[in-house]
């Protein structure tokens, strides 16, 4: 009996080594090396609208109490997400080579965007939004890494995320990305026009709408059957709308369509169809989106009616 | 004449009687609605959707400045919640910041209503308003709830 117990606990040992070794197989942080990426002259001007739709500095700009005042080329970070998981203080990401990323190489960027792995071989957390960065085409993320270049360098720092355990711990983002992180650059629909090609891969890459405007499960994944049809803010205080046909019809109960053109022009200047002013991040989001060009916001907004209608989570009851 | 006067001063007060009577939240999300309602006249002359109407014009600017002289009044200590009121606790521990907000607001719309002589000049005061006055302060002090 006592060696048949022995062989079991050998067994079982062997089979915890075979598992942490497969386990730690397959989280293995991802990365492009620079000899995987060809020849290329940086477009500055289409880095900058990549890094107006991608939000960048929405995120990584040193905040100030006064959101107007924020000076969007200094990417010195600290501002504080809050999510269930903890705080995520957001990074510094201006070209300062000792607190930022001026020493990163092309390959480093394209490997956190893509694969969200840093240049030290670590898992990103995806709070940093690459499961719809990993979308981005090649030459929209090199000429965004050469416009970023181009902003002053900020010193300093951010302190350390505050997660609690297990979220804190890097290599299990590995498990994450394999349940959550799925799709490679976006492949166009050629049965679509090409301006809704455009709002698609806007939206879906780096514009990354569906990361707020969908409810995510207790892995914080998002819910795939539920994209885009809102939830609860990630800091848990408010509520993401749903922007599928199923979420925007509802305001037709107040007469109130939210055609192509609305939606165009909300993302211009934060006015709704009935006349409300953007609030809560979204605000942020069209300070963003007012700097593209209007053949892009059309094209979001040509994309974005046609998303399939999709019931989401049902909103807290009125109090 | 006089009898369309008094009528409309009948409602007027009857209105601001009305808005005095009711809980703050109903009272504060009626003047914003009316906010709304005005501003979506203003939005579709702004896009050229209605033709420009200077009247119509200083309506909406009258009704942003009543609402923000009045609303600074209404978010006493007790009405933090309930009424779906869509307020951030952030507007009690800024209150000064936040009565400065629509004290501007206030000045603001009323100069929009004296200068404000055609098209141009109405995208300009209304972008103006829209952006740093309702946008920048929904940013910072409304929550979203549904």
């Amino acid at each position: 009996m006592r060696k048949w117990l022995g062989r079991l606990a050998v067994i079982a040992a062997g089979a915890a080594i075979v598992g942490l070794a497969g386990f730690w197989f397959v989280t293995l942080p991802a990365v492009v090396t620079s000899s995987a990426l060809p020849p290329h002259t940086p477009n500055l001007a289409n880095g900058q609208t990549m890094f107006n739709i991608g939000g960048c500095a929405s995120c990584h700009a040193a905040p100030n109490s006064d959101p107007d005042k924020v000076d969007r080329t200094r990417l010195g970070g600290g501002l504080a997400l809050r999510s269930p998981f903890g705080i995520f203080y957001v990074p510094n990401i201006s070209p300062d080579p000792k607190d930022g990323i001026g020493k990163w190489s092309e390959a480093n960027f394209v490997t956190a965007l893509w694969k969200g792995t840093s240049p030290r071989g670590n898992h990103l957390f995806p709070a940093f939004p690459y499961g719809s960065y990993q979308h981005m085409e090649l030459d929209d993320l090199r000429d965004l890494f050469a416009y970023i270049k181009t902003l002053p360098p900020v010193e300093g720092r951010v302190r350390r995320h505050d997660l609690s355990f297990p979220f804190n711990l890097r290599r299990l983002v590995g498990g994450w990305k394999l349940l959550f992180l799925h799709g490679g650059p976006f492949a166009e629909n050629p049965s679509k026009s090409p301006q809704w090609n455009r709002g698609a891969y806007l939206v879906n890459g780096p514009g990354h709408c569906a990361e707020c405007h969908s409810p995510r499960n207790v892995l914080g994944g998002i819910i795939e059957s539920e994209r885009f049809a809102g939830g609860p803010t990630p800091d848990g205080e408010g509520w993401v709308p749903n922007i599928t046909p199923a979420g925007l019809q509802h305001w037709s109960k107040e007469d109130i369509a939210w055609s192509e053109k609305e939606i165009a022009s909300f993302l211009e200047d934060g006015i709704n169809p009935a006349g409300d002013f953007a609030g809560g991040a979204m605000v942020e989001v069209i300070r963003n989106t007012s700097s593209l060009s209007a053949a892009d916001r059309a094209a979001i907004a040509a994309y974005i009616v046609t998303l399939p209608p999709r019931q989401g989570p049902k909103p807290p009851p009125k109090k | 004449m006089i009898r369309t006067m008094f009528t409309i001063a009948a409602i007027a007060l009857g209105a601001s009687i009305a808005v005095a009577d009711q809980d703050p939240v109903a009272a504060r999300r009626a003047l914003m609605k009316a906010n709304g309602d005005e501003a979506k006249i203003g939005v579709a002359m702004m896009k050229g959707e209605t033709p420009f109407d200077l009247a119509k014009a200083q309506k909406m600017f009258a009704t942003f400045e009543d609402a923000a002289q009045k609303m600074p009044a209404l978010f006493p200590e007790t009405s933090k919640t309930g009424g779906d009121t869509a307020a951030r606790l952030e507007i009690w521990q800024n209150m000064d910041d936040f009565r400065a907000r629509f004290d501007k607001f206030a000045v603001d719309a009323e100069a929009a209503k004296v200068s404000v002589k055609d098209l141009d000049s109405f995208k300009a005061a209304f972008n103006a308003i829209g952006k740093n006055d309702c946008g920048g302060c929904h940013e910072k002090y409304r929550v979203k709830k549904s």
